[in-house]
């Protein structure tokens, strides 16, 4: 059976990181997924609604939901925790609405993280990837703690041959980057990921690896700041090697 | 003190905070500490979630019957044969602390630990009036000693102070010689405090939780300074907030069980004090008149709100303790008394969205403090509905950002302005390092954004074979 799905760029793997998601569609393709992309889609409103500006964060919603469903696929794929926790969240914030209360719940129900798709859907758990040297796996807060995704990226990066995963010191704890708090409190979120990078480097890592582009956008540039020789990769980049 | 702790803008405090080398890292260190104590202690309870819940039940039940239960409590209390004063506010409530200290003529005043005390402003009210108050709790005794610093945890309020900063106040302030262990330091400082303990005229305490069904008043301590306030001065005055209720002693043991692993690491406390009534013929310690004031200084308005849940809070403070932001700026850095996640849940419902809205800015929304709340309230929800509120029901937020906001949303409501806009995005490191590219680039790179976007990408390499992009 082929699955045929619909692909959630993201607004940040879009136009900051596209390695992210043109790696995330060929990995998908390569495991026998038929996918699509709607270039009508835009950004889940997540940096309003963590501001307050849920209202004026509904419109981009509601263009989303078109994008994303028009299509319509079995299921919607997207390669960052914190973009489909927020699609995740549109039932809650369309639930009185008579128009857009179906489609909300459609798109929560379909909408998958890309490691949760790979291996609870797909139930693909080694994607044939190489990559040589010792890694350290970042799991962002949302992906982990909201969403729920714990062990897929952890078993898909366990089955990259060649890659050692390392634990760190403080690796659960969040990055700093909070969205728009990394642009309001700099220099406090600067802090929280001054430690983070601080404890990725006594790991002695060649590569930190993620699952959301925000969080490693937030702490690539802080080892870049620095200077080290530490290489930020998402999971799909990872998974895409060799 | 009341809920405001520094009157220093929150940009300028939480700068400040963050050059506090010393500081963080006493922090840090008593985070890593008493999580891992905290996670331990849980572990060896066993069924975490189930205790949770049960908790996080009784504590709402409290709240969903809350006149039932206060009056339970109250006729109880009276039947033992304590007062019990009711406060709307924090002025009535000093009130009737004053008028009772003044009946009595009162010049001493020894106090446990207490939030509710400090929310209300007690030590500043009495000290006006000429009478001398003593914290009795070896933190607060500390940082009373140090000119009156501000406490930086709920639990642990000098948790921001190493060894060697305690050492130095005391022999600054007190003609301490010895050295800086904590067990020397503070057999110096018990010396000090049983003298107050002898000779006060009253005892002032906070109080965990009251029994509705007994009336008792308890008391969760570790150093035994809240069994001597209870029991050496002839007067009690206990502090409650009126949402500080459980039913029976049998939920006060789930509460406890909880309260205790959450705040401490520990499965119980040196001390639990159980007080009901004065004391009576055949009791040799305990004071004569107890009077407990009931504080309610904006309560039962947050028991109407949307943020009703926050009023489970068992006061532990774990959410403090599990908070990476906290983690950097201490207490102190929030300027309000509850900081830290709870604070944030808490403060602006508390005490006004005018004054305290700016500090639910102080959080990355990791919903680190989620997972650990014993009462699993709804902290993260929490403090994005209170963005919300300040945003798009009170507009607080500048017109700067407002705009910004605007402007953002249009593009991403927008298909084609989008497309069109995202273009653009790769001239981000040509712009000017003003305002939020300002705050980014203080302590990190801007990311390289290369030319050819996703869809850019995707026109080229797969548009033939998706219906999507014909559209």
């Amino acid at each position: 059976m082929t699955v045929t799905l619909s692909f959630f760029a993201t607004c940040l793997g879009d136009t900051v990181f596209p390695n992210i998601p043109i790696h995330s569609v060929q990995l998908l393709e390569r495991l026998g997924c038929v996918v699509r992309y709607n270039p009508k889609q835009t950004c889940c409103a997540q940096p309003l609604v963590n501001s307050g500006f849920q209202e004026k964060a509904k419109q981009s919603m509601i263009t989303l939901m078109g994008a994303l469903l028009e299509d319509e696929c079995q299921y919607i794929v997207a390669p960052s925790g914190s973009c489909v926790l927020q699609v995740r969240e549109y039932p809650e914030l369309f639930h009185d609405d008579p128009r857009w209360a179906a489609p909300a719940r459609q798109l929560a129900e379909r909408t998958f993280e890309l490691s949760d798709f790979i291996v609870n859907i797909l139930g693909v758990t080694d994607v044939g990837a190489r990559l040589s040297g010792k890694g350290a796996y970042h799991p962002s807060c949302h992906l982990t703690r909201l969403l729920g995704v714990i062990e897929p990226p952890r078993i898909l990066l366990e089955n990259v041959k060649g890659l050692e995963i390392v634990p760190f010191e403080g690796q659960d704890r969040c990055c700093g980057f909070g969205g728009s708090f990394a642009v309001k409190l700099g220099p406090l979120s600067g802090a929280m990921v001054t430690e983070k990078v601080d404890n990725l480097v006594a790991a002695k890592i060649d590569y930190l690896i993620g699952a959301d582009a925000g969080c490693l956008m937030n702490i690539e540039g802080r080892i870049r700041r620095e200077g080290h020789a530490i290489k930020v990769m998402h999971l799909a980049d990872v998974l895409m090697s060799g | 003190m009341s809920i405001k702790t520094s009157n220093t803008p929150l940009y300028d405090r939480l700068e400040k905070k963050l050059c506090d080398i010393g500081m963080r890292s006493s922090i840090s260190r008593a985070q890593d500490l008493l999580n891992a104590r905290r996670n331990s202690a849980f572990e060896e309870l066993g069924h975490y979630e189930e205790w949770r819940e049960n908790a996080a039940s009784i504590r709402s039940h409290v709240l969903d019957n809350l006149d039932y239960y206060l009056n339970q409590f109250i006729t109880q209390a009276e039947k033992s044969g304590a007062h019990v004063l009711f406060a709307d506010t924090a002025e009535e409530a000093t009130g009737h602390a004053l008028t009772i200290l003044k009946k009595i003529g009162a010049k001493k005043a020894v106090k446990s630990k207490s939030m509710v005390t400090e929310e209300v402003g007690l030590n500043e009210v009495l000290e006006a009036a000429s009478i001398n108050v003593v914290e009795t709790d070896l933190a607060e005794y500390i940082l009373q000693t140090d000119d009156h610093d501000k406490p930086s945890h709920i639990v642990v309020p000098a948790v921001h102070k190493n060894r060697d900063n305690i050492q130095q106040i005391f022999a600054e302030k007190k003609g301490y010689t010895g050295d800086n262990v904590p067990e020397n330091i503070t057999r110096f400082v018990r010396n000090l405090i049983r003298k107050e303990f002898l000779t006060a005229d009253v005892g002032i305490t906070g109080c965990n939780f009251g029994v509705a069904e007994t009336g008792t008043v308890t008391l969760v301590t570790n150093e035994g300074n809240g069994r001597f306030v209870t029991t050496a001065p002839k007067t009690q005055i206990v502090f409650m907030g009126i949402e500080r209720l459980v039913p029976t002693f049998e939920e006060l043991d789930i509460v406890f069980s909880m309260l205790i692993r959450s705040a401490v690491g520990a499965k119980l406390t040196s001390y639990l004090s159980f007080i009901t009534g004065p004391k009576n013929k055949k009791d040799k310690d305990g004071p004569e008149e107890l009077y407990i004031i009931l504080v309610d200084n904006g309560r039962s308005h947050i028991l109407e709100s949307d943020f009703k849940d926050v009023l489970r809070c068992l006061r532990c403070g774990t959410c403090m303790l599990e908070c990476p932001a906290y983690r950097h700026i201490c207490g102190h850095g929030y300027g309000t008394l509850y900081p830290g996640p709870l604070g944030l849940a808490l403060v602006p419902v508390l005490a006004g969205y005018r004054e305290y809205g700016e500090v639910t800015k102080i959080c990355s929304l990791c919903s680190g403090c989620n997972d650990v709340c014993p009462v699993k309230i709804p902290l993260y929800e929490s403090i994005l509905n209170h963005r919300r509120i300040i945003a798009e029901e009170k507009h607080l937020i500048g017109k700067s950002e407002t705009f910004a906001m605007d402007v953002y949303g249009r593009i991403i409501g927008s298909s084609s302005l989008f497309s069109l806009g995202t273009r653009f995005a790769r001239f981000i490191n040509l712009l000017p390092k003003v305002g939020p590219l300002q705050e980014w680039c203080k302590e990190r790179e801007l990311p390289q954004i290369p030319s050819e976007r996703f869809r850019d990408w995707y026109k080229k390499n797969r548009s033939s074979s998706n219906r999507g992009e014909n559209k």
